[in-house]
């Protein structure tokens, strides 16, 4: 009986030391990542507000608009159009309080190996600012010749509309229409010129309300 | 022989850890596909295992042997954390080439190997001196085995070393074949197994041909003394 008891209470000696020692590494480790979230978080912000401007001024120059388009979005969500069921976030580009633009991120979901996220850009008229790749896992030295720095191929799109070409002309070149394939890989592109083709018809369907003003994000 | 240069040694070489334990083959074979990632991947890995060996070593003395690999854990998962908000917030175009590999280092059992294996046990400058080399050697194969498939795949070697040098790195680009069509495996997962497999016999051919030169002198020594 008295043995048990002492063996008892090492026992629970035993336990609490291993829990106390096990709370302040815990408290250690959360520390040390607290601190430097908080020495990195302004940076890391500016980092990635630095890479969207970027990305969107690929499109769209500076002389183009005058409002602060990166705060200037709202959220759309059409799945059957934008490829998505997810909300896509809408930037517009304002001169003089006239519209001028609207760029989103539409995503191509029939790649060959998953969803491609594009960046399109359509004028106020119609026509497109033009398309980039923001992010897609397709085959390396194969299916990514829609990166600009592989290829110029994605530039094509620049300056088309739903009437140039029309209708039957918005597919790659195997199926009858007139955009480019390169050998291999005809998925990819087949891919990015279906939802190039439908983020036109969603702007078309829906521009009168994505310009307006009081249409703000929540 | 110094107490340092075993360590040297088998971090390197004789104890690499991937040519020889065989750990970390997930990032190993996942981001090798140019030089450049190769070598972001692997200073990144380098850091995590001198800072995990370090403060494993640090506080091994409290480290209990019951827990020691939930500690182990939480530490390395801090200090991965850690560096990749750095990453974020100094270098982040390279976290946009490498940012969903980064946090693939708390699963590279290479560092939760050398806590477990090493670092518990030792004070804090051989656990410093090992997680370098351990980390240096790594690097190594993850640069080799790199530039080895970027070379075949696409001709060229430190593509994209933008990336990691900044402005510096558009002139490090070397193209080595003009108009070199690609060799698509090598860039694909299978080009990895291939290239990690060749350096491996290519390192297992090495210590062969330095055992046999080894004895070769001892036993002619014996032979003369035998004559003699």
């Amino acid at each position: 009986m008295y043995l048990d008891i002492e063996s008892k209470t090492v026992l629970e000696v035993r336990i609490i030391r291993i829990a106390t020692i096990l709370t302040l590494f815990a408290i250690l480790g959360s520390g040390l990542v607290t601190f430097t979230y908080q020495i990195t978080a302004q940076h890391i912000a500016a980092n990635e507000r630095a890479t969207l401007l970027r990305t969107l001024n690929a499109l769209i120059s500076q002389d183009q608009y005058d409002n602060d388009l990166f705060n200037d979005f709202i959220w759309v969500q059409n799945e059957e159009l934008l490829g998505t069921e997810q909300p896509v976030i809408l930037y517009r580009a304002r001169k003089a309080e006239q519209p001028v633009a609207v760029l989103f991120i539409p995503v191509a979901p029939s790649g060959y190996s998953g969803a491609i996220r594009l960046l399109v850009g359509i004028n106020y008229n119609g026509t497109l600012l033009g398309v980039r790749v923001i992010s897609h896992q397709e085959t390396p030295g194969l299916g990514d010749y829609i990166e600009t720095r592989r290829s110029n191929w994605i530039l094509d799109f620049k300056g088309r509309s739903l009437t140039n070409p029309n209708e039957s002309g918005w597919k790659v070149k195997r199926d009858g229409g007139v955009f480019d394939q390169l050998t291999g890989a005809t998925i990819t592109p087949r891919a990015v010129v279906k939802a190039v083709h439908q983020a036109l018809l969603f702007y078309q369907q829906q521009r009168p309300a994505l310009f307006n003003k009081d249409n703000v994000a929540p | 022989m110094n107490r340092y240069t075993t360590l040297i040694q088998d971090g390197l070489w004789n104890n690499n850890v991937g040519l020889v334990q065989l750990l970390g083959l997930c990032p190993l074979l996942a981001v090798t596909g140019t030089l450049v990632n190769g070598l972001g991947l692997g200073i990144a890995t380098c850091v995590t295992l001198v800072a995990s060996n370090v403060t494993v070593s640090l506080t091994r003395h409290w480290i209990l042997t019951e827990v020691r690999l939930p500690i182990f854990v939480l530490l390395i998962a801090s200090i991965v954390t850690m560096i990749e908000l750095m990453i974020k917030a100094f270098y982040y175009d390279l976290y946009l080439a490498l940012g969903i590999f980064i946090p693939l280092i708390v699963t590279n059992c290479a560092v939760i190997g050398r806590a477990e294996a090493f670092a518990v046990k030792q004070p804090v400058d051989r656990a410093f001196l090992d997680g370098l080399m351990m980390g240096l050697g790594f690097t190594l194969v993850l640069v080799m085995l790199g530039g080895l498939r970027e070379l075949l795949g696409r001709g060229t070697l430190f593509d994209q070393a933008e990336l990691l040098f900044g402005e510096f790195g558009y002139g490090l680009k070397i193209t080595l074949f003009e108009n070199y069509r690609g060799f698509l495996l090598a860039i694909l997962p299978p080009g990895a197994f291939f290239g990690l497999g060749l350096l491996i016999a290519l390192k297992n051919a090495i210590d062969r041909r330095l055992a046999r030169r080894a004895t070769q002198p001892f036993s002619l020594a014996i032979t003369q003394q035998q004559t003699s």
